[in-house]
């Protein structure tokens, strides 16, 4: 179907774009790829009354080495993000699940913080954000803050941004350990029944789980040291998978189980 | 309603639209260019790609006000003074359409993944067009066709 029609905001500059946004307060949209808002609006599950368009926004694109890891600027697109030898080398994870991120076309238009903003948690980028403690970095009409990956993701397709609020880039934290995420799809490319990235460091062990909850969920398996079987069982107990038309929540419960396991392998040997 | 502008197949393209204009709505409505197919309308299809920039897109995934100015080829953009491309080519000798209402995506697709792996595996082919949906080839003539073309634009270039 077509979109619903909007006003629409063409800002130059990061604080042209917060004025639009807090003037349209919850009537109002970021865009940005538009790879999931789009989609929503051909299908009219939203609409919203105003659209700001930061693709004319200067100095968003940005992908930059810090002290520790990784920033990505908020119009950095998936299929840039991927190539980045910078981000590889601050970390290689984030490269991995890009990859399984939808469709080559799809990741050219599409955006990582996008994804991340978007909050899915059946997507593969707010899992990698969450279990390596990642942080959004959110501009409003009170100024700029970081929130905490922890505490960005509230719930289905919902963060923690306030209205009013653009993020401008999210920070990839490098790690002291091996990273892997593996998933199972119907269709490469399409959404996950289930996946599991995990970090294996000298001293901690996590993963975090796609597709099993409300938000990315994160489960410390240090308890298990090294045994992986016992991991996929810790991490089995703690998720409350739902049942769809891909998957049954059993279903759903038996891959997160192997693909925890195979998942901190691969970690344990990256 | 915005004034845009485009440049489209190498030509300045303008039209008077509202925002929610998709540019597949754009090419086809506003500018007359229906070669660019639209199946799904949410981004799952394929056919409706176009290069925007160079690169494949989503044209049902995209508002035409948001990309005024950037540089779009369409299917009716390949063929150069009434001569097929080589991917054109590619697909018309190895039968990589039947009905055709998918192949304009697969075209434009495969346009930008040769001239970026001009040599690729049969797993680079597969995953280059793991984005496109074709009801009727079942595909396997469809890499074979991308395969041809890589030959062909290979000719081309020595």
């Amino acid at each position: 179907m077509k979109p619903p029609s909007f006003v629409y905001h063409a800002p130059a500059t990061v604080a042209e774009a917060v004025e639009a946004l807090a003037a349209a307060g919850a009537d109002g949209k970021v865009l940005a790829g538009g790879q999931s808002l789009i989609p929503l609006m051909n299908m009219r599950l939203a609409a919203p009354g105003h659209l700001v368009d930061i693709n004319h926004v200067a100095g968003l694109a940005e992908i930059t080495a810090e002290p520790g890891g990784v920033r990505v600027g908020a119009l950095a697109r998936h299929a840039e993000v991927e190539a980045s030898e910078t981000a590889h080398a601050a970390q290689p994870l984030v490269r991995e699940a890009l990859r399984l991120v939808a469709h080559p076309a799809v990741r050219n238009r599409g955006t990582t913080v996008g994804s991340i903003v978007h909050a899915d948690p059946a997507a593969e980028m707010p899992a990698v954000l969450a279990l390596l403690d990642g942080s959004v970095r959110v501009r409003g009409p009170e100024g700029e803050r970081d929130i905490p990956a922890g505490e960005f993701f509230v719930g289905p397709m919902e963060s923690s941004l306030r209205t009013g609020e653009l993020a401008v880039s999210v920070f990839f934290p490098s790690a002291r350990g091996g990273t892997a995420i593996l998933e199972v799809a119907r269709r490469h490319g399409d959404y996950a029944m289930a996946g599991v990235a995990a970090l294996v460091a000298p001293d901690h062990a996590k993963v975090a789980c796609l597709s099993v909850g409300a938000v990315p969920v994160v489960v410390d398996v240090t308890e298990a040291e090294g045994d992986w079987k016992r991991a996929a069982e810790l991490v089995q107990d703690q998720i409350d998978p739902e049942a769809d038309i891909h998957a049954t929540a059993d279903y759903r419960r038996h891959l997160t189980g192997v693909l925890t396991e195979r998942a901190l392998k691969a970690a344990a040997d990256a | 309603m915005h004034d845009v502008s485009l440049i489209v197949n190498g030509v300045p393209r303008e039209a008077r639209v509202p925002a929610r204009r998709l540019l597949s709505d754009f090419l086809r409505h506003d500018l007359g260019l229906t070669g660019t197919h639209v199946g799904c309308e949410h981004g799952v299809c394929g056919a409706c790609t176009v290069l925007l920039d160079g690169q494949p897109v989503r044209s049902c995934l995209t508002f035409a006000v948001s990309v005024a100015g950037h540089e779009v080829t369409t299917v009716e953009g390949l063929a150069k003074d009434g001569e097929l491309s080589a991917v054109q080519r590619g697909f018309a000798e190895c039968h990589g359409l039947q009905c055709g209402f998918c192949t304009p995506g697969f075209l434009t697709t495969a346009t930008a993944f040769l001239r970026d792996h001009p040599a690729p595996s049969d797993d680079d082919v597969i995953e280059a067009v793991s984005g496109n949906l074709c009801r009727c080839t079942g595909y396997q003539n469809i890499v074979k066709s991308v395969h041809r073309a890589a030959e062909l634009l290979a000719e081309e270039g020595s």
